[in-house]
């Protein structure tokens, strides 16, 4: 018993970190209607500043942690602003493969980029926040564990006041509905736009820190993986839906936790995927999604 | 442009006075040599770099001495930028163009494997310093290296783990997607079993994977003593760190893919009291070790020699024994020489080339304390 609640545990914080990252996808996917597969090399570009961050405040305190996670949140806001004013704001109104292609250029871009800068080899995270371990009847729980659960939840709560019930939120709700509409009654999709790419990479870069908590060997490609994890779970949960997001995340960490604990821990990614397909067969939106028929 | 002129007829002059101290001593036409493939550039530079500087040692230092048969020993290095399908061209070039009578190299089993054929083909004697996989010598006769291979490696953890840390019950964690990996953990299987010791559990995971919580939640519920992970280092530092983080206190040993700093620098504290095997280490008080890295440190700014560059000087000091027993430079004498080497003793131990052309001789269990490698164990065949 005490094994299923562990693995529980493990799995809750492996989805919380999917189900950050793929918000910042649902969130873009929302509005705009695109993938923006940059998405999850902001998530490492937010690691990377973490790590240099990490050296101007005193670490292993509570507050220098705070510093180095807001610190990252921001830069990455105004990286995915960037990003979004000189890849994607020139091809606004272009059909949308276009966009996509370019997104997967960006993408590389940003990867490769890495490279040159940081090198190939992984560097490692250094502890920002004071780590230390709960044990409950058996059960172990890390505090960056923990953190995750905590930040992943705090931050998804906070996204949905943003979205329901401020101004920008209205507006991008508006957009995602009509852009011209939207325009006609006087708001700037520019700044929209802007906005929700900003809000996605903060996101990501939180996402990027908490996994280099956890996980602390950063590297360049570090994205890929749980970018494409997180993609995959933001369509499970229905794309779009920022509550299926989180759900999607925490369905597919769980999922795959379970199994990599099992004898088939061989196949851990394949029957993760598998369970994809089967709840988009039964459920082609998603788990939270409406399926809309798209016109072509 | 004057100046550089005059630096342009000194260095002139300069090179005809050496080749006319050269000539004086009838030596300059009759250098023997020897080529060297390593990855000095790209993703494997470290281990290519620390290979390369301990083969350039021991040419050195054999120059310095007068050379082999007399004759002075020219080192063609080339760099593979650790890319696939560099390595076969480069060694056709060495060959045909620079008339190599030996190849050194790779570190890489892969690399190593792309190269033994045309050695093999050239009948080209050719001496990996450190491609533990065993499929590399079996390519062909002239095809040799000096250090052990993975069912060697494999087998001297489950001694080590029986005897010396007295563990009956334990875990393999296995990275499926590396053929070092398998095999490693196939012949610590073996030979942990035939000793009497059980396997309780086995789990699985790939290179690249970050969370290993949920197989070591599984290893942890079904209670063993030790976990054997034989994989690279960054996926067995996050192994201890996570292990560690489950509350599970128990002793985590691997093999030579451990082998680097980053294993200290992922792994922190987490790393505290695992083992590992390898080829060597440079806390071994033996006095050929103490003056292979005294003289490493002295050459190359205070770099404490690893493995790589240890099995690099070795390979070296290995082929120059050869020629020297054989007498001449022909491919033939020089294949026969190799094949013959029996307890040469260089900084990594004995050396003995057995029938498969592979070397049997001692792996080294080494630990971490406070923060740094610490020499455990001599592991005898």
């Amino acid at each position: 018993m005490s094994e299923f609640i562990q693995q529980l545990l493990n799995g809750l914080s492996l989805g919380a970190i999917y189900a950050l990252i793929a918000l910042g996808y649902t969130m873009v996917y929302g509005v705009l209607r695109f993938i923006n597969f940059a998405h999850s090399d902001v998530f490492m570009a937010g690691a990377f500043m973490g790590y240099y961050l990490a050296k101007l405040v005193p670490s292993d305190t509570m507050l220098g942690g705070l510093a180095v996670l807001g610190g990252s949140m921001i830069g990455c806001a105004i990286l995915g602003m960037a990003i979004e004013r000189f890849a994607y704001r020139p091809l606004r109104g272009a059909p949308t493969l276009n966009v996509l292609i370019t997104a997967i250029g960006v993408s590389l871009l940003l990867e490769y980029t890495g490279q040159v800068f940081f090198g190939a080899a992984p560097r490692t995270f250094p502890p920002v926040f004071p780590e230390r371990i709960f044990t409950v009847h058996g059960i172990v729980i890390s505090s960056s564990a923990l953190a995750v659960i905590v930040v992943a939840g705090f931050l998804m709560v906070a996204l949905e006041i943003i979205v329901h019930r401020t101004k920008i939120g209205t507006a991008m709700r508006a957009l995602s509905l009509n852009p011209q509409a939207a325009q006609l009654v006087g708001i700037n999709n520019n700044i929209v736009i802007s906005f929700t790419f900003g809000l996605g990479s903060a996101l990501a870069a939180a996402g990027g820190i908490l996994y280099a908590l956890n996980y602390p060997s950063i590297d360049p490609l570090m994205g890929v993986m749980p970018g494409l994890k997180a993609f995959v779970a933001a369509v499970l949960g229905g794309i779009g839906s920022i509550p299926g997001a989180a759900l999607g995340g925490l369905v597919l960490g769980t999922v795959e936790t379970f199994v990599g604990g099992s004898e088939w821990s061989t196949y851990k990614d394949a029957i993760a995927f598998a369970v994809l397909i089967l709840i988009l067969l039964f459920r082609p939106g998603g788990l939270l999604g409406r399926s809309t028929i798209e016109k072509v | 442009m004057d100046v550089m002129r005059s630096s342009h007829i000194l260095r002139r002059v300069g090179a005809l006075l050496a080749a006319a101290a050269a000539a004086h001593l009838g030596r300059a036409e009759e250098a023997i040599y020897v080529g060297e493939v390593a990855s000095l550039t790209g993703k494997e530079a470290a281990f290519g770099q620390s290979s390369h500087k301990g083969t350039l040692l021991a040419v050195e230092q054999l120059n310095a001495a007068g050379g082999v048969l007399g004759r002075q020993v020219s080192l063609h290095t080339e760099d593979n930028q650790s890319k696939q399908g560099e390595s076969a061209t480069i060694v056709k070039k060495l060959i045909s163009r620079d008339k190599v009578v030996a190849v050194l190299g790779e570190v890489a089993s892969s690399r190593s494997l792309e190269m033994a054929p045309i050695c093999q083909h050239e009948h080209i004697p050719m001496i990996s310093p450190s491609s533990t996989n065993p499929r590399v010598t079996q390519i062909g006769n002239y095809i040799f290296r000096v250090c052990f291979i993975d069912p060697f490696q494999g087998t001297v953890m489950a001694d080590f783990a029986e005897h010396t840390l007295h563990v009956r019950r334990v875990a393999v964690l296995t990275s499926v997607s590396s053929a070092y990996s398998v095999g490693l953990a196939k012949y610590f299987k073996e030979r942990f079993r035939d000793d009497g010791g059980s396997i309780v559990i086995e789990q699985k995971y790939s290179e690249g994977d970050k969370d290993f919580k949920a197989q070591l939640t599984a290893v942890k519920a079904a209670g063993v003593q030790g976990i054997f992970v034989p994989g690279y280092y960054t996926e067995a530092a996050l192994i201890c760190i996570q292990a560690r983080e489950l509350g599970m206190d128990l002793p985590i040993f691997g093999g030579d893919g451990w082998e680097a700093e980053e294993l200290i620098q992922i792994g922190g504290s987490a790393m505290e009291g695992k083992y590992y095997s390898t080829h060597y280490s440079p806390d071994n008080q033996a006095p050929e070790v103490q003056d292979f890295v005294r003289k490493f440190r002295a050459r190359f700014d205070g770099e404490t020699p690893d493995a790589m560059a240890a099995l690099g000087y070795d390979s070296a000091m290995v082929l120059a024994d050869a020629i020297r027993r054989a007498g001449e430079t022909n491919g033939r004498a020089i294949r026969d020489a190799i094949a013959d080497t029996r307890d040469y003793s260089g900084v990594t131990g004995k050396t003995t080339i057995d029938p498969e052309r592979n070397a049997t001789k001692a792996a080294v269990i080494i630990t971490v304390q406070n923060g740094k490698f610490k020499f455990v164990q001599t592991m005898s065949p």
